[in-house]
This record gives structure tokens, sequence and C-alpha cells, in this order.
């Protein structure tokens, strides 16, 4: 029963899938996208490191957003957490988090404009709402019965430091560590909406051809979040986050006055502005949602659908990569499986952005690069989480061997766990999928995006809020998914 | 840690806030990003240091990522100055009260887009905007150009009588005119609508392969790009700051200067010599 309910649901989901494939826009339009990927491996084999005043420039920016961001999304997120019992807190956390970190900081860059705070607080926000419920899941998991012996009278502060704080210390900092790693990557990405962080310097010398800047970059990129444990250490980190803000660079100031204006003016439907009341909002909304939000809905629930399934599919196909079982335990084993690793470390830490943007300029405007995009990113993170779960099973000494291995004994063992973290991971790729729009791709960030440019905010708000509301229907879908197919899904789902 | 993260940032976050305001403010302006970057970088370094000479206040330059944000730090007063084109420059100035056009290009008094095709098209020099160009694949500039948006998107209207998204198989926006040119020219797309200057510019340098490639149809003239500067200037920078940059801008004479935009000069201009753009801007329904 357990096992057919499993199967139905992946197989109810594949067809769509396909389905969604005959639909969807897939077609190469370059005329020689060959010849591009090979300039762009050029450039990575020959890296120009020589323009290093700007390159160290973007690589301290890109560090100093991130730590700033994280560290002041991960404060917010902890007093959050604590206050997660209130259906307020939990449903204001479910909508920040839903709005993905290129939304706000266009939102912010209408009213702070180009100064540091914009890229700041577009990832606090929504990190803070992200660590608030792992944070909330964290504490809940440990055991309550310590904060039962601390004596009467204890405050409140002292009781949860030495009762649940303490017990859940190692997970709280595991997490946090790996959201820093997010946190790298969402700074650098900022960049292609004008922060001075890597993505910002990418963007131009791509668009300008200048392949051999683009290869230093991503190797910078790839060294930074590689190494992320050989500098980032526990002492160090206060050093960090009081040097970070300082590195920021001054951007330009803020007018407080813009601030006010975007509240009670830009983002004013205009029909409302123009004083025709309700009588006039209500054929504004509709030629919006005709002409804008379905057809963004549309293409938004069609490619998340094939980068859903696309991405199971790599995730399965890459865990042997780093399972023991496959790469085996001895010498050279070890370095196989390392190997195994530092791939799918690359394919992880390329952000989706980042790698649509490419193939974009690689193969043409379709959905193609989009879905290869989430595909490989999500399916990395997938298939090392799933990798790491399979170790910890052990065979039995006359276990079959290879292909045989892989397709009846570890695949259907990790199949509920695979399928878990793939629900977890759905809400991610619709958010994704939305901000892919603002490349050109025709998802509900290319009408988001439209409408900045026509400098129309009160449209552009109704489509975050459309995109955000989208979100947390995947969210709660997926929650439904895994209780009726009794997936365990706990903080540990995220890496 | 975490008690000591919480120690740390209530005395950081400030900090964030107060390096903003020490600093004191110089005269800024921005541009459009129309074209390749390091060539826009090159150019405005010149007319900042230019201005900075005869203005003898500090003039800082500060390039953005699309038209909107230059429209917007523009309207936050983040730039006082900035080189618009066409449509971006009816935006800020309707946003921007006693905000005013300076000067134009000489060029810019009668500018031009010019539709270019792949020679796989088949289609001939000046073949016009012909039936045959139905269901092909069709790139704009960035959204929010005026010679690479707004005017091809109006004569298209004009000749089919249907939306871009009707008449060609696909509508895509490169982002900027040289990326116009290089799409088109390899291929990506087979027709796309450009600033004329850029397309000179890039024949010129030898960027383009000028047989791959071929201008099919002009359209007629319109007014484009011009410099706008905010209405506040003066009570920040002194009496007559404004007309002071207005003799500047007409006053740049160095061929090299001009030839970087490129223009042979500028010319004055107002507010008013744009009315034909906001008229377009309205019926395109990308102004209210």
């Amino acid at each position: 029963m357990w096992q057919s309910k499993t199967v139905r649901t992946s197989l109810a989901l594949a067809l769509l899938a396909i389905v969604c494939l005959a639909l969807a826009d897939l077609q190469i339009s370059a005329h020689d996208p060959w010849a591009e990927l090979g300039r762009l491996m050029q450039g990575l084999t020959h890296p120009d490191f020589t323009a290093v005043d700007f390159l160290g420039k973007a690589i301290v920016r890109t560090l100093a957003f991130a730590f700033v961001g994280v560290g002041a999304g991960a404060a917010a997120g902890l007093l959050l957490a604590l206050l997660f019992q209130h259906r307020a807190v939990r449903t204001t956390c479910a909508f920040i988090r839903a709005i993905h970190e290129l939304f706000w900081a266009l939102i912010f860059l209408q009213f702070f404009g180009l100064h540091p705070l914009t890229g700041v607080l577009a990832i606090a926000i929504p990190y803070a709402g992200i660590f608030a419920k792992v944070y909330a899941e964290i504490l809940d998991e440990s055991d309550p019965q310590p904060s039962k012996v601390i004596p009467h009278g204890s405050g409140m502060v002292a009781a949860l430091l030495y009762s649940r704080f303490s017990q859940a210390w190692p997970h709280l900092a595991t997490y946090t560590a790996y959201r820093l790693e997010c946190g790298l990557r969402s700074s650098a990405v900022l960049g292609f909406v004008g922060m001075p962080t890597l993505g910002f310097y990418l963007e131009s010398s791509f668009a300008q051809g200048h392949y051999t800047t683009v290869g230093a970059l991503l190797l910078l990129f790839y060294g930074l979040i590689g190494t992320l444990r050989l500098w980032v250490r526990p002492r160090l980190l206060p050093l960090y986050l009081l040097a970070a803000p300082f590195l920021l660079g001054d951007g330009l100031p803020i007018r407080w006055q813009s601030v006010s204006r975007f509240f009670t003016e830009d983002i004013v439907p205009e029909p409302l502005r123009q004083g025709e009341g309700v009588a006039g909002l209500l054929p504004w909304l509709g030629e919006l949602l005709v002409d804008e939000a379905l057809p963004g809905i549309w293409n938004t629930l069609l490619l998340t659908q094939i980068a859903l399934v696309a991405t199971g599919l790599l995730a399965l196909l890459l865990y042997p990569l780093v399972s023991q079982h496959f790469t085996g335990r001895h010498a050279s084993g070890r370095i196989r499986g390392a190997l195994g690793h530092g791939v799918l470390v690359v394919l992880r830490s390329t952000p989706e952005y980042l790698l649509a943007f490419i193939l974009l300029q690689l193969w043409g405007p379709s959905m193609l690069p989009a879905v290869v995009a989430l595909a490989i990113h999500n399916g990395g993170i997938i298939g090392h989480l799933v990798g790491q779960r399979s170790n910890a099973i052990t065979l039995r000494a006359d276990a079959p061997r290879g292909i045989e291995r892989y397709a009846f004994e570890l695949t259907p063992r990790l199949y509920g766990p695979f399928l878990a973290l793939l629900f977890y991971r759905w809400e991610i790729i619709m958010r994704e999928t939305a901000i892919l729009g603002i490349l050109g791709i025709a998802t509900l960030g290319f009408h988001v995006d439209s409408a900045i440019q026509e400098i129309r905010f009160d449209r552009a708000m109704i489509l975050i809020l459309i995109t955000a509301l989208l979100n947390i229907g995947v969210d709660i879908l997926a929650r439904r998914l895994r209780n009726r197919l009794r997936l365990r899904h706990t903080a540990s789902c995220e890496p | 840690m975490l008690r000591r993260l919480a120690r740390v940032l209530p005395v950081a976050l400030p900090l964030l806030f107060a390096t903003s305001v020490a600093a004191a403010s110089p005269f800024v302006f921005t541009a459009i990003p129309d074209e390749d970057e390091t060539r826009l970088q090159e150019r405005f370094q010149k007319v900042a240091d230019y201005l900075a000479d005869e203005l003898e206040v500090e003039v800082r330059f500060v390039p953005v990522k699309s038209y909107a944000a230059a429209v917007t730090a523009f309207r936050n007063d983040q730039v006082q100055l900035a080189w618009f084109g066409g449509l971006s420059g009816v935006q800020a100035r309707e946003r921007v009260p006693g905000s005013r056009a300076l000067a134009q290009g000489v060029e810019d008094a009668e500018f031009r887009t010019y539709f270019i095709a792949h020679e796989s098209t088949g289609l001939e020099e000046g073949a016009g905007l012909v039936e045959a160009m139905r269901d092909m694949t069709f790139t704009f500039g960035a959204k929010g150009s005026t010679s690479g948006r707004l005017m091809p998107e109006h004569y298209l209207r004009e000749a089919f009588g249907e939306a871009p998204e009707e008449v060609f198989s696909r509508v895509g926006f490169s982002g900027n005119h040289s990326r116009t040119a290089s799409l088109v020219a390899s291929g990506a797309y087979q027709l796309g609508a450009l600033n004329y200057t850029v397309w000179e510019n890039e024949l010129e340098a030898g960027n383009l392969d000028a047989d791959s490639v071929k201008v099919v149809w002009q359209t007629p003239t319109y007014p484009d790009y011009q410099w706008t500067i905010r209405g506040d200037v003066d009570e920040r920078f002194g009496e007559g700051f404004a007309d002071r940059v207005q003799q500047a801008l007409l006053g740049m004479d160095d061929p090299e200067l001009l030839e970087s935009f490129p223009r042979s000069g500028f010319i004055p201009v107002d507010n008013a010599d744009y009315e034909i753009i906001r008229q377009v801007g309205q019926q395109l329904d990308i102004l209210d």
C-alpha cells in the first residue's frame, strides 16, 4: 500500500511533466551554441586574473553582503523562531520567504536605490523567514526534559539557553553555516540588479564576451565556496561580522522621502491614485490578471513541473557518485568519491540564476536553459544528500553489485528520503522559476520585470504578491503529499 | 556564538546607516545602459572629468543595470543629471516636477531606428516591413528603450495592425543595442530593431560581419536621447547651476569626447520637444 501510493504519485508527477514538456517552448535558437560554449570553456581554462583591483573588490563586496545579510537574517530569524507558536508569526514568515531575494532587491531598489541597505535587506528578510522556520523545527525536536528540571525562578532566557539551546546548538550552527553558503550565492546574484557584487561584473563581462574575465570570476566564486570550511571558523566569525558592515561600500545616499512616496503613491493601484475608486480598480485588476498574471502563472507552473521531475531524475543519476556503495571504501574508492564530491560541489554551488543566464547566452531564449539550470543546481543538492544518506545503509555481504545494486537494492531503499527531499525543494524550485523570468523566460518574473521597467510598481507589487501566493500554495501541496506518503520531513532535509 | 552574534549586530547595523550620512554629496550623474558597459564607463568618465573642470564641483558617474534603474536613481535624487533616452527622459521628468531637458545630440533631433535582418531570411536591403517577416523571430533592445522598443513597436503595429507577439514567432528583449546587433548577426534572432548610431558604430569598429546582416528598413525620424537635470540643483549647488551645466554640455567640443557618444555636438532642447514620445508611450500603454 505504502509503496503503491508512492509509485502512483511519482508516476503522476512524471506524466504531468511529460504533458508539460509537450506544451513548453524548449527550442535552441542560437545559431552556433557549441562555439559559444567552447569560448566559455576556453575562458575557464585561461582565466584572466589581471584585473585584480575590481576582482578583489567584487569578492570583498560579495562576502560583506553575505555576512551582514545572513547575520541580520539569523538574528531576526532566531527571535521569530521563539515566537513561532503564534499563527501570525508563522504566516508572516511563510510570506516573506515566499518572495525571492531578487524581488526584494528590486523592491528596495525603488526607494533605497543603490545603497548597501538594499542588498542587505534583500538577503536578510527572506532569510529571516527561512531561519525562523528551520530554527523553530530544530528547537522543537530538542528534548523538553531538561527544561522541566530547571529550578523555578530561573529567567526565561537562562532556561532557554541551558535547556533547548545547548542541545540544539550543533544543529543550529550547522544549519546557519549552510545558509551562509546560500547567502554567498544570493549575494553574488544580487549583482545582476546593480549591487556591486560578483554578478555585476559577471553580467557585464558576459555581455561583452570577455570570457577570460568570466572564467576568472567563476573560478574565484567556486574557490570561495569550496574553501568555506577552511576560513569560516567559529572564532573568526565575530571578526567577520564586525568588519563586514564597513566593507559594503558607500553606494548613494538614501532620500527618506522616496521611502514614504513608495508606500503612499507608487504602489497604490493607478485607478485609486487617479481617484477612480473601486469602479476603476476592477477592470484594471482584470486586465492585469488576463494579460500578465495568468500567462505568467501558466508558464511558471509548466516550467516548475518539468524542472521538478528533471531535478529528481538527475539526483537519482548523480547520487552514486558520492555513495560509498558505488565508489568503494578503499584508497582508489576514496579518490573516486572525492572526485564525485567535487563534481556535485560545482553543480550545486552554481546559483540557478547564474547557470540560466549562462545557458541563455549560449542557447537563446526558451525554457530549456531554465530547466537545465534548475535541474543541475537542485539535482546536485539532492544527489549529494541522497548519497550521504546511502552511506548510512549497511548492505549484506551477498548484496548484488553494479547496476543491480543500484536498481534493486539501494534506490528502492532511498526512494522515500529522496522524495521527501524533492518535495522539500519544490517550493524553492518554483521560487527560482519565477525569478528566472527576469532573464527573459516568460514566467511571472518576466512580467514583474516589465512592470518595473515601465516604472509601474503598483502592477509589479501585485504580480510579486501573486508569485508569493503561488509559492505558499506549492509549499502546502508538498507538505500534504509528504504527509500522505508518510515521508518524514525535518530540518535535516536541508544540507 | 549566537549570544555573541546578538551582541555584535546591534552595533554593526546602525553603522551601516552612519556611513551613508557622513559623505558630502558630489554632483552625481548616470546614463541609461544602452551599450556595452566598458564603452559607457569610458565615455562617461571622460564626461565626468570634463564637467568637474567646467563646473568646479566634484562630479561622479554611477553606472546602473537598467533603464528603469536610471530613472529611479534620478527620481530618488541619488543622481541629479542623466543621459536618458526619449522614453526614459519622459518617464523621469513626469515624476520629478521642475526637472528639465537641457541638451540633446545634434543627431537626436532626427533620430532613427534601423530594422535589421540576418542574411538567412533572404530579405533584401531596404525591403521594408513586409509580410514575409511574419513568423520569423524578432528581438527588441531593452524594454524601456525608445529606439530599441518604443518606436519600432509603434511602426510594427502600424505596418501589421497587430502586436509584435502576434506577428513574430518569438519576440525577445536583448537588453541593449550592441547585443541586438550581435544576436541578429549570429542568427540567434532573424530580425531586430536598434539605435542607428550604435549600428553604424559597430559596423565601423568592425564588430559586425556586414555580409551576414543588413538594414531592411529605417523608421521616420523622432527625437531621442537628451541630458535631463533635476529642478532642485540650483538650491543645492548654487543659483544658476542648471544653466551652467547646460552651457557646459553645449560647449562640449572635444572631438574625442563627442565621438564616444557618437554625436557631432550638443544643442539646446526643452521638455516640449518630447511630446511625440509621450503620446506614443501612452498609445502603447507603456506610459500611464
